[in-house]
């Protein structure tokens, strides 16, 4: 107990600037095997220690408090705790111990999932993203986590807003897997199909050694969104797909490949007997609300062929033409899809005639001058950091000792100064 | 049923199955003039495929069947091919009269015949092998081949006329191996070694008499059909001097040349080389007067009759499927030369009136649009139906609009593809580091 109260007064005293802060540190790593001795007896302490000014401090005691395993009713009381301490740490103390930090946050995403009310934890986590990030491109392993609680409950729209930061530095392969996955169906949960197609089409092309099952289940849904936004799907996988990736994917998903080839036939009736035939295999992969969106979106996809081939056409023949039932459905599809936007056409009720138009964009207005502006800005961007990146990949020891070690040597007088071992 | 319609009834490009439906003809084939044309094996060959062909029962056709199968018999005795014969008299199957039976008296002195001539040509071989005299090997060879296919045995003719190439020694007695060999191969429908052996014997070093060089591109031509490659068959037969005549009887006859050439190149060329080659050639005008008909509608076409030349087109349809070479490729011809007679319909007008185009090419509106639905979607004719008033309008896309579409669509994929690179090639420099520090 007394060790425990000299810790309180060190904390309170070694808060103040970063040299205390890591003095701090190491001390709390020392004693930190003798918190975890005795979690019940620091629930008085963490009263008085300030969880904003102290924040490491709370946060050694935090993580020792909370381990071990937690009923319901405990779980409601600590969840309070937890998501108070998230809200008002401060973001450079807790960088100095993250592992810390982050099995603090994961059993709070624990708590939260054990009461059944995810709705709960989905702000706090989103701080803690916020403050574990070192940089907004940096993808950390709260990440999924906090992806996860956003589908449990259903808040699409924050999700959202953290995925539309782009992602190039990764902790975890692992994390960037499960981050992409949630994300996609996020997206998906969004109608953002094409988003949700990238950050699908990175965690099956991600490089792996060995075929995982969050890449399985993530190409299953990439093929039905393919199908969804292009009205295509093409098996083969680009070239820089991981070799086991190339092998192996396709055994897993044999259903759903097969439903990209009827798809491509073309023919409503008989897709629609496949799916019925298959159901039990999509709704165990929880995917049958998907495929029911691919089968809508067959009718789509034929409609949009009619607007290139004909200038006015009957909904008669739009109904013959697409095998749907009655004229009076092909007007309801017509009318659906120039609500969303999809095609521009004019229906003329009278008559019973559908008339087609031309895109009305002229590409004339300072939106889009904005918005082409603003595109070759982030282009620009892009490039420079892709530039940057090679700069620094060819003053790398490692990579210059590979490639000098491989070089060809066309006779003995050849030499350059890059070594062939280079000593680390 | 019109014979128009037959043209757009059957599936593109497959065989129509064996005379489910009977053949209308507009002009009878006469057999006698037609195998007047041919002579030797390719004569019987043809005869026996028009035989194939009628073979439904329907009664003109049984006549046309049946004079084929005359004409084969004779032709049959008068060489030394005991195999075909005694499938023709099968075929025949006592149908003729007495004077075409079996005549087991004549097949067997043949054979014999051929027993002993066999064994004289191996003892003279063997001998002049022995003597290593090339010449005498070459036409000990020579004279195998010449035996093997007279007596119907091709494979085994083919093989000896390729064993004379080592005895060869002057330009000319590879040209006529070249030759010998092309005859036999265009006769077991190997059309690779047809092109190989041709353009062996273009390479000769001596400049070839014009008949040899008609005749290698009629060979050419034939080979370019057979493998679907109707321009450069086109090409080929265009090019065949009139010097041709009636010297390759043995495998094609000069009208031959005159159709085959005229349907590839109107099926594959465009208006210029159909101007320049076809309708200029001077030489092939020579071939063009022998079948009037093709030339009747090549100029129809090219001046916009598309309904006399679709009629034309019908007319010589059931003899056309007749021809041992042409038939399987006739639908796709066919397709092909409708199909642009469409596009070059619609080429020039900003605005069609789909009424007039289906008198035009005599077919319905409903039919019409079906087709033009398919040029379109295959954006071989840039235009859209106005389904309402039945009109096709002209389309020429917006290049300005379409540019600025492809900007930012390039724009944006570049984005994500850089994106995405960037982040893998982070991944892959993580589980470097991960290995790299794992073996420290």
């Amino acid at each position: 107990m007394g060790s425990i109260e000299n810790l309180v007064t060190q904390i309170q005293g070694l808060s103040g600037s970063i040299d205390d802060i890591a003095h701090l540190h190491n001390i709390l790593k020392v004693a930190d095997e003798s918190l975890h001795a005795e979690p019940s007896a620091l629930s008085s302490v963490l009263d008085q220690v300030d969880p904003a000014k102290h924040s490491l401090g709370y946060l050694y005691f935090l993580e020792a408090f909370t381990s071990g395993p937690v009923s319901k009713e405990q779980a409601l009381t600590l969840i309070p705790i937890l998501a108070r301490f998230i809200n008002c740490c401060d973001a450079q103390q807790i960088r100095f111990a993250p592992d810390k930090f982050v099995s603090v946050c994961k059993r709070f995403k624990d708590h939260v999932l054990l009461i059944e009310s995810p709705l709960r934890g989905v702000s706090p986590m989103r701080a803690a993203v916020r403050k574990l990030q070192t940089t907004s491109e940096h993808l950390t392993t709260l990440h999924p986590d906090f992806l996860l609680l956003c589908l449990l409950s259903k808040s699409y729209n924050i999700g959202l807003s953290v995925l539309e930061d782009d992602i190039f530095d990764v902790d975890q392969p692992r994390d960037l897997f499960l981050y992409c996955y949630y994300g996609g169906m996020i997206c998906i949960g969004q109608k953002r199909f094409r988003k949700a197609l990238e950050l699908l089409h990175n965690v099956v092309t991600a490089p792996m050694n060995a075929i995982n099952a969050i890449a399985v289940e993530a190409y299953k849904k990439y093929i039905l969104v393919s199908l969804i936004h292009y009205g295509q799907f093409s098996t083969s996988l680009p070239k820089y797909a991981s070799s086991a990736a190339q092998r192996n994917l396709k055994n897993f998903c044999q259903p759903y490949i097969e439903l990209a080839t009827t798809y491509s036939s073309g023919k409503i009736a008989e897709f629609k007997i496949y799916v019925d035939t298959n159901r039990e295999k999509y709704d165990n992969d929880k995917n049958l609300g998907l495929v029911k969106q691919v089968v809508s979106s067959m009718y789509k996809h034929n409609i949009q062929r009619l607007t290139q081939t004909y200038l006015t056409l009957s909904l008669q023949d739009i109904a013959n033409t697409v095998q749907l039932g009655s004229p009076k459905e092909a007007e309801m599809h017509v009318l659906q899809m120039i609500q969303d936007g999809e095609i521009f056409a004019t229906i003329n009720q009278k008559d019973g005639m559908v008339r087609f138009l031309e895109d009305p964009e002229q590409y004339k207005t300072c939106q889009m001058i904005e918005h082409i502006d603003s595109s070759i800005q982030r282009i620009m961007t892009l490039s420079r950091k892709l530039n940057a990146m090679d700069e620094l990949m060819s003053y790398d020891p490692l990579y210059l000792s590979k490639v000098g070690r491989e070089r060809q040597r066309f006779d003995f007088d050849d030499f350059d100064t890059v070594p062939q071992k280079f000593p680390i | 049923m019109e014979p128009e319609d037959e043209i757009y009834e059957n599936g593109g490009g497959e065989q129509p199955p064996p005379r489910s439906k009977p053949i209308i003809s507009g002009e009878q084939l006469d057999v006698e003039t037609y195998a007047s044309l041919y002579r030797d094996r390719t004569k019987v060959a043809r005869l026996l495929f028009i035989a194939d062909r009628c073979d439904n029962g329907a009664m003109p056709l049984e006549a046309l069947r049946m004079e084929a199968l005359r004409m084969a018999y004779d032709e049959i005795k008068k060489g030394e091919n005991t195999q075909l014969f005694r499938e023709v008299v099968n075929k025949i199957g006592g149908m003729l009269g007495d004077k075409y039976e079996m005549d087991a008296a004549w097949c067997e002195t043949v054979d014999r015949r051929a027993e002993q001539k066999k064994e004289k040509l191996e003892n003279e071989l063997n001998s002049y092998r022995t003597n290593l005299i090339k010449e005498s090997i070459r036409m000990g060879y020579n004279d195998f081949g010449d035996f093997h296919y007279a007596h119907g045995a091709l494979g085994d003719a083919f093989k000896s006329y390729v064993r004379t190439r080592d005895y060869c020694t002057t330009s000319k007695h590879i040209i006529s191996m070249c030759m010998n060999a092309i005859l036999v191969s265009i006769e077991m429908g190997q059309f690779t070694h047809v092109t190989s052996y041709v353009s062996k014997a273009e390479q000769s070093p001596d400049a070839l008499d014009p008949i040899t060089v008609a005749k290698l591109r009629c060979a050419a031509g034939l080979a370019h059909l057979e493998t679907k490659k109707y321009k450069l068959a086109a090409r080929k037969f265009l090019e065949t001097g009139p010097e041709l005549g009636s010297h390759y009887n043995e495998v094609i006859a000069a009208q031959d040349v005159a159709t085959y050439g005229g349907l590839c190149a109107l099926a594959s060329f465009d208006r210029t080389e159909l101007k320049n080659k076809v309708i200029d050639n001077l030489n092939f005008r020579n071939f063009l007067e022998l079948v009037p008909e093709v030339r009747e509608l090549i100029n129809d076409f090219y001046s916009s009759h598309y309904a006399s030349c679709l009629e034309y087109l019908g007319n010589l349809k059931p003899n056309l499927l007749l021809d041992i070479h042409l038939h399987d490729h006739v639908e796709t011809l066919y397709d092909q030369i409708r199909h642009k007679a469409l596009i070059q319909y619609t080429h020039p007008f900003v605005s069609v009136d789909l009424r007039m185009m289906a008198n035009a090419f005599k077919t319905s509106v409903a039919g019409l649009e079906k087709e033009l639905e398919a040029l379109i979607t295959d954006n071989q004719i840039q235009a859209r139906i106005d389904s309402h008033n039945k009109i096709l309008y002209a389309r020429h896309a917006d290049q300005r609009n379409a540019t600025f579409q492809r900007v930012l669509q390039t724009g944006s994929e570049f984005d994500r593809d850089v994106r995405s690179m960037l982040l893998r090639a982070n991944l892959i420099k993580y589980d470097h580091n991960l290995r790299a520090s794992r073996k420290l």
